[in-house]
């Protein structure tokens, strides 16, 4: 779902939510604004496979052009901005809950990226980013002798 | 976006269950009156277009999304943050408003709905004079 709070499923590594516990708690020192501090948004998840990595996004109503993804190195940046949609004359709000303005979010991904494979899709709001694995820290089978 | 609004989960009616084993969330929504018509605009992200629900009984309006649940093929889910399931919201309606003309769109994950009033509901309001 949309703005979640952070709920961890057993699906998650206890090694995934520690460091996002860590890093929370950094965010917290850090920022020194309030006490309790803005959940980073958007929410990400991220699957893993064999030489890749897939983060996905929930970013409904906003415009795909006006998404900015960057990566450098292991940090993965989700920038972007949904617009606000001003009432026109005799227009009122009954109920406002949906939210607008800009974003930013970094995520720390488990391996460095190779920057040219990288492969993003919008649909139906949701953003798929693809990162292929540099080929630097491809996983190496090291095989065992047996004597 | 610097506030925070959470998934909030659905609460089913006492003694009622849904027959699909999947969360359902409240979406957020802004509600919008305009002189002919109200319009209703909900976030739900990873529904089609196909698989809303939109009904309208008495005065109790209902949007149904049901997500078709993904999985990222070959690779597993190694660190969650937001959880997925389908969207489901009523509201009872003050106006009256005509059933029949209804529409609905979504795009990009975001349903509106516009909700004409009824010739008679418009033609309810009387003006209030000031002596």
């Amino acid at each position: 779902m949309f703005w979640p709070e952070f709920r961890s499923t057993g699906l998650s590594s206890d090694l995934w939510r520690e460091m996002d516990r860590l890093q929370q708690e950094m965010d917290r020192l850090f920022s020194g604004l309030s006490p309790t501090y803005a959940r980073s948004f958007p929410a990400v998840n991220i699957w893993e496979g064999e030489g890749d990595a897939v983060v996905t996004t929930e970013l409904p109503g906003v415009d795909p052009d006006k998404i900015d993804l960057s990566v450098r190195g292991d940090m993965l940046t989700i920038a972007g901005v949904r617009d606000a949609e001003p009432l026109k004359e005799g227009e009122a709000y009954h109920r406002q809950e949906r939210r607008h303005g800009q974003f930013v979010r970094t995520v720390k991904l488990p391996f460095r990226v190779d920057e040219s494979g990288i492969e993003a899709s919008f649909e139906r709001g949701i953003l798929s980013i693809r990162l292929p694995r540099h080929r630097d820290e491809m996983p190496k089978r090291i095989p065992i002798k047996t004597t | 976006m610097a506030h925070e609004i959470q998934a909030v989960r659905a609460q089913s009616p006492a003694g009622v269950e849904h027959t699909r084993d999947r969360k359902i969330f409240i979406p957020p929504v802004d509600i919008v009156e305009s002189k002919d018509a109200i319009l209703l605009t909900a976030d739900m992200p990873g529904v089609d277009e196909k698989n809303v629900h939109v009904t309208l009984e008495k005065s109790v309006l209902t949007v149904l999304g049901e997500i078709e649940p993904v999985s990222v093929k070959d690779r597993k889910l190694a660190y969650e943050e937001y959880e997925i399931g389908d969207f489901e919201r009523s509201f009872t309606l003050s106006d009256e408003i005509d059933p029949d003309r209804i529409e609905a769109t979504l795009k990009n994950g975001v349903l509106r709905l516009v909700l004409p009033k009824t010739e008679a509901a418009r033609a309810k309001k009387i003006p209030v004079k000031t002596a």
